[in-house]
């Protein structure tokens, strides 16, 4: 539920890395709290972004949570299926309800991100 | 210490995410989700653990229920005189200025009356009661609990269950009583459908029986989003000591040809109404968001919203303060102006 290979936000985002560009995401444990997601607002593409910057929401039927950056850099591509299936995110938080993707212009950011086994450590 | 219903380990088993809700443990939604759970209501049927209602029994002191009959119409907006019995209505429990105590509904027995309060209210509802009853015994009854089953498959589920096809002919808002449990053709949800009054130590074997007929199990998420779709008000949202039956649209319920606290109040109407309004973008609304018509000052406020799985665009029910200023709004939902419509309630017609 909380793959070895992704970096993990307290704020429970996810982040894959590939050279400078990270892909963003929610965690399991944040789609399952928040329950059927009906609505993703995600930032512009082109917009410059801070770690840990508000960058949009996750709306589900009950509650509205925002979603934070866990990297600085530039926003480089959203998720554009998730405006008519915001469910992928419940149904593949990991895969094909991914986020949005950032060129990082700060790797270090990475550093205070937790590995799975601490994320999971601090969820309960 | 939140209090638990009978059901509590049977929602535990079928994995239930369970939340505080006015001092109860309750299921919110079970691992199908709020939206899969809705639909299952609005195309066959789902069944609810509502045991976290407020069952009162009031019955005359002196064997007669004339004195129950009485102090029910001077509490209660509606007009108990005209309930026949094993029939309910519904009715609002005002204070001196026409605010909302509670919304309930009154049963009639051939020897007491039942009401069912907002577990939100229950106690509130009891001190009511006890400082405005005079000739009445007033009993909380905590061996009962009560379940629903709602939606258009509702009917068959229940004859099944009880092997009674008497049930089938019952007519809305009339119950029918089998041994120790009562079966009424009532619920919240918009859909035909039914709520069983139950002994507690009867209500998991009759759940285990509801669970393997393939209904669906249905927590307070969908109960929510159901009664938004279907326009009705729900206390502490539509509902508090400050807003009355009539700015809800209940005028209905109000008798104003009758005596009952509260009425003095009601004669002086005011402007402010109850309205559905249709979001056309996605982002939802919420309580306590405001309602624009291009002005910078609102004309009205969010008491409800939520995406409508039926219609699959957000909703909301909020009071307008002008309701002549046409149909085309605006709510704003964080800095941002969404447009919307008015709309006539329930959202969703049957």
């Amino acid at each position: 539920m909380y793959p070895e290979n992704l970096k993990y936000s307290t704020e429970h985002e996810w982040a894959k890395v590939d050279g400078v560009m990270a892909t963003i995401g929610i965690s399991h444990y944040a789609q399952d709290s928040l329950g059927d997601v009906v609505y993703v607002e995600l930032p512009a593409e082109g917009k410059t972004v801070g770690a840990m910057d508000n960058i949009g929401v996750v709306e589900s039927v009950k509650t509205v949570s925002t979603l934070y950056s866990p990297v600085a850099g530039e926003v480089v591509e959203v998720n554009k299926e998730l405006q008519e299936k915001p469910a992928l995110v419940n149904e593949d938080p990991y895969g094909k309800g991914w986020m949005l993707k950032i060129k990082m212009s700060n790797p270090a950011d990475l550093d205070k991100l937790l590995s799975a086994s601490d994320y999971q450590a601090q969820l309960h | 210490m939140l209090k638990r219903t009978p059901l509590y380990d049977k929602h535990l088993t079928l994995k239930a995410k369970m939340v505080p809700f006015a001092g109860w443990e309750m299921p919110i939604y079970y691992p199908q989700g709020i939206i899969a759970e809705h639909k299952a209501v609005r195309s066959s049927c789902g069944v609810f653990d509502i045991g976290h209602m407020g069952i009162i029994k009031l019955k005359g002191q002196s064997a007669k229920l004339k004195s129950a009959e009485l102090f029910l119409n001077k509490i209660g907006t509606n007009d108990v005189a005209k309930l026949s019995d094993y029939s309910c209505q519904y009715s609002v429990i005002c204070n001196e200025e026409g605010g909302v105590v509670d919304d309930i509904l009154i049963y009639k027995f051939p020897d007491h009356y039942i009401v069912v309060a907002n577990a939100s209210n229950t106690d509130k509802v009891l001190a009511w009661f006890s400082s405005h009853a005079e000739g009445v015994e007033i009993k909380l009854l905590d061996d009962t609990s009560m379940l629903a089953i709602q939606g258009q498959q509702a009917e068959s589920v229940v004859v099944e269950l009880f092997g009674d096809e008497e049930i089938a002919k019952l007519k809305r808002n009339h119950c029918l009583v089998l041994g120790d449990i009562t079966v009424s053709r009532t619920g919240y949800t918009g859909e035909d459908g039914f709520e069983l009054f139950v002994p507690n130590k009867k209500m998991a074997e009759l759940w285990d029986s509801i669970i393997g007929m393939k209904v669906q199990p249905c927590g307070l998420g969908a109960r929510d989003t159901l009664r938004l779709e279907a326009g009705l008000p729900l206390y502490g949202h539509e509902y508090n000591d400050k807003t009355t039956p009539l700015e809800a649209g209940y005028s209905w319920a109000v008798k104003l040809g009758k005596e009952f606290i509260g009425r003095g109040a009601l004669l002086k109407e005011r402007k402010r109404k109850l309205v559905g309004i249709v979001l056309e973008e996605k982002n939802i609304p919420r309580e306590g968001f405001k309602v624009y018509n291009g002005g910078t000052d609102p004309i009205g406020e969010v008491t409800s919203g939520t995406f409508s799985p039926s219609l699959e665009k957000p909703i909301a029910l909020a009071y307008i303060y002008n309701r002549e200023t046409g149909d085309k709004v605006s709510l704003e939902i964080r800095g941002k102006r969404i447009e919307g419509k008015i709309v006539s309630l329930p959202f969703i017609k049957r």
